[in-house]
């Protein structure tokens, strides 16, 4: 070989991560970069393994590739300008990253939100918890090798997305809440819609379930895999379906009720088993309890505005305080935390994003598995990686 | 100096028969493999794409039909391109190594009554040990790339290769031991032109370990894993470029034909069929064979490494053991 520069052949030994986990690796073992670029890590998340063969001895996520300081810049612009922010933190379930914030600003200040408005809100959010569940199995099946999936889930997908086309005009980056209601009304082409999709959707799952649920291959990959005990998703405060999934019936719907849930009879799923199998099936389990839910609502949505008489605009101030409001997101307790000085910028603004809780699990949890595991376990805590990075 | 004709035809006619054919057969199959890949992989894109609801390609001529000549261009367009601290003998070696043998491969497969190019008495014996030598390139190509992921890849693929030839060579002796041959021409002669007529008949068990560690073999879905590409992102292939990753990806193709091809001979009647020319009954069976491999590719999941070696070693190793005692048996006594 020729001779090279000593900085870039320091630089091909890895960075300070890399180079600490290296110092304190073992004579025969591994040590690889999985991601910020691969395949299965869904965006940019790394993961720095120790590996043994194909068993994992030890793995370290480092974070921060997709940072944008989402919590510093709140408190940098008024509250309404902060609005379109939401729907970038979690480009898959942006509705509600939506109604945490103006729930949260809303509790600050007091503001009553029409009944209609509610209504709408939970119609849509519960359509995006299902487009982000379509997201995830189809992505999922695609780390575990299956290419298939994600089409016929994207399929399915599309036409959500032209749904949700019509009342907030975006397909993915929704900024659609207002404190007080929401932005625009729905009208009776989405009302239609609608009500053809939650049968059409109904349809879709057996299908679903034949191709690939009940695939001899899929039960060999996901059951046993990566079991979570209960007691370890209170230790890293995992919500939604990776709780769900070990067996703890915790849903923020429930347990914290907000807006017209408890007007809706629905079911949370859970499974006992906590492997990767249970957080598949509580999964497929909410697509249908989400359908559950649109069904009554579409049915009962009541009449009048579906915003606030003199809601916030864009200088509007609320008085000083603090306010928390949680709601649950398709991964998990979503949590907004807000401070006010009584000026229009938020003093303080916390995201508590739950994929960055459901994330701290991987690093214990992929002790001693293999390499195919890590990537199930990886893909099963359906991770967002601008979410988790914030 | 008149030129003296005789003389070199006189010298013409010195060289061997069998010469000749291997050079012509050498000829035509520098012609029908990569057309034959070309076909497949179009073939495999439009299988992906109506599997999945959706047209394939479609632009590069009518139906997309120019595609794969578009992508096959692009590829030889690309750069060669070796990463640092590459071994640069191995690397491309490798890459040499992996589409080289598929040559020797087709040789003995008898694709019709008379389109036979080595009729020798050991053709099984021939392509079983010619395809060993995809291990080698694999372990050379995953070793020599200087990555990590390609290492893993490679050592994925060796162990699944070695594991699986195993049982895949008995379930051919088995045939072979029924048919007294190893000559596929002759154990094509010993099938008839209808289906009931075939060894896949009395040879069931063999036929389905056969087909299962072929598909194994030749590293397509579900058994993809030296590719493995969520876990590995391309496993041993990960660092090669234009045409070193296209050598890769040519051999895959070809051997597909040939375990394919080597399947309808030995199982499936081989050219036999009534009516139509033995040659396109051969093709057919085999496009069809292959048509179930693309299946399989876009319906499955990937098994994972520990399940693969679980299935090789605890199930279709005793399995085709067991059926090749019991055809021993059967033949000895019965």
């Amino acid at each position: 070989m020729g001779t090279l520069d000593p900085g870039f052949t320091e630089m091909l030994s890895g960075d300070f991560y890399t180079r600490r986990l290296a110092s304190e690796a073992g004579e025969s073992t591994l040590v690889l970069n999985m991601g910020p670029q691969h395949p299965s890590t869904h965006g940019v998340l790394r993961v720095i393994i120790e590996l043994d063969g194909e068993y994992i001895l030890r793995a370290e996520p480092v974070l921060g590739y997709l940072h944008r300081m989402h919590e510093k810049m709140a408190e940098d612009r008024t509250y309404i300008q902060y609005l379109p922010n939401m729907g970038r933190v979690d480009y898959l379930h942006a509705m509600a990253w939506n109604w945490a914030y103006v729930g949260a600003v809303e509790r600050l200040a007091g503001i009553e939100v029409p009944e209609r408005a509610e209504y709408i809100r939970v119609i849509v959010t519960e359509l995006n918890r299902i487009s982000s569940h379509l997201v995830w199995w189809g992505a999922y099946l695609l780390d575990l090798g299956a290419f298939t999936p994600i089409l016929y889930a994207f399929e399915d997908r599309e036409i959500i997305l032209d749904l949700l086309q019509i009342p907030t005009g975006s397909r993915l980056t929704y900024s659609y809440f207002r404190p007080g209601g929401v932005a625009y009304d729905i009208n009776e082409e989405f009302l239609a819609g609608l009500k053809t999709f939650i049968p059409y959707m109904r349809g879709r799952l057996p299908m679903y379930r034949d191709l690939v649920t009940d695939n001899i291959i899929l039960k060999g990959r996901l059951e046993k895999v990566g079991v979570i005990p209960l007691e370890m998703c209170r230790r890293y405060g995992a919500t939604g379906p990776v709780v769900r999934g070990s067996g703890k019936r915790y849903d923020v719907r429930i347990a914290e009720p907000y807006s017209v849930y408890g007007r809706f009879s629905f079911d949370i799923p859970t499974h006992s088993d906590g492997d990767c199998m249970g957080r598949y099936l509580v999964r497929m389990a909410e697509i249908e309890q989400s359908l559950a839910i649109l069904e009554q609502a579409a049915e009962s949505i009541p009449p009048g505005p579906h915003l606030v008489k003199g809601a916030p605009k864009v200088r509007w101030k609320p008085p000083a305080g603090e306010a928390y409001f949680a709601v649950e997101g398709a991964r998990g307790k979503i949590g907004v935390h807000l401070v006010s000085d009584g000026t229009n910028t938020p003093y303080r603004c916390k995201l508590r994003a739950p994929g960055f809780s459901n994330m701290s699990l991987f690093a214990e949890l992929s002790r001693g598995v293999l390499l195919a595991d890590a990537v199930a376990i990886l893909g099963s805590l359906d991770l967002v990686i601008p979410e988790m990075d914030r | 100096m008149r030129f003296d004709w005789s003389f070199w035809l006189a010298a013409l006619h010195e060289i061997p028969e069998e010469f000749v054919r291997i050079v012509a057969a050498l000829v035509a199959l520098c012609v029908f493999i990569p057309v034959n890949a070309l076909v497949l992989v179009y073939l495999e894109r439009k299988v992906a794409g109506h599997v999945q609801r959706r047209p394939g390609p479609f632009e590069v001529g009518p139906h997309g039909i120019l595609q794969t000549v578009a992508d096959a261009l692009k590829l030889v367009g690309k750069q060669l391109f070796r990463p640092y601290g590459a071994d640069r003998v191995l690397f491309w070696l490798a890459a040499i190594l992996a589409f080289a043998p598929v040559f020797v491969l087709f040789l003995p497969i008898p694709f019709g009554p008379v389109l036979t190019t080595l009729d020798v008495n050991l053709g099984l014996l021939l392509i079983l040990a010619f395809a060993g030598v995809n291990v080698l390139s694999i372990c050379l190509a995953g070793w020599s790339a200087n990555n990590k992921w390609s290492l893993i890849g490679a050592a994925r693929g060796v162990a699944q290769c070695v594991a699986y030839e195993i049982p895949l060579l008995l379930a051919l002796l088995a045939v072979a031991f029924m048919k007294g041959s190893l000559n596929l021409s002759q154990i094509v002669q010993g099938q008839g032109n209808w289906p009931w007529q075939w060894n896949v008949v009395t040879q069931p068990i063999a036929f389905l370990v056969y087909f299962v560690c072929a598909v194994a073999e030749t590293n397509r879905s579900p058994f993809d894993l030296p590719e493995a590409e969520s876990e590995l992102t391309a496993g041993f292939h990960t660092e090669y470029s234009g045409m070193g990753f296209g050598m890769f990806f040519l051999s895959e193709y070809a051997n597909m034909i040939v375990v394919c091809a080597v399947a309808v001979s030995v199982f499936l009647g081989g050219w036999k069929g009534p009516l139509l020319p033995g040659l396109w009954w051969f093709l057919g069976k085999v496009y069809g064979l292959l048509l179930v491999i693309m299946w399989f590719r876009w319906t499955y999941p990937r098994v994972r490494f520990d399940q693969l070696l679980n299935l090789n070693w605890k199930w279709l190793m005793p399995l085709s053991i067991a059926n090749l005692v019991l055809t021993a048996f059967v033949m000895k006594v019965v």
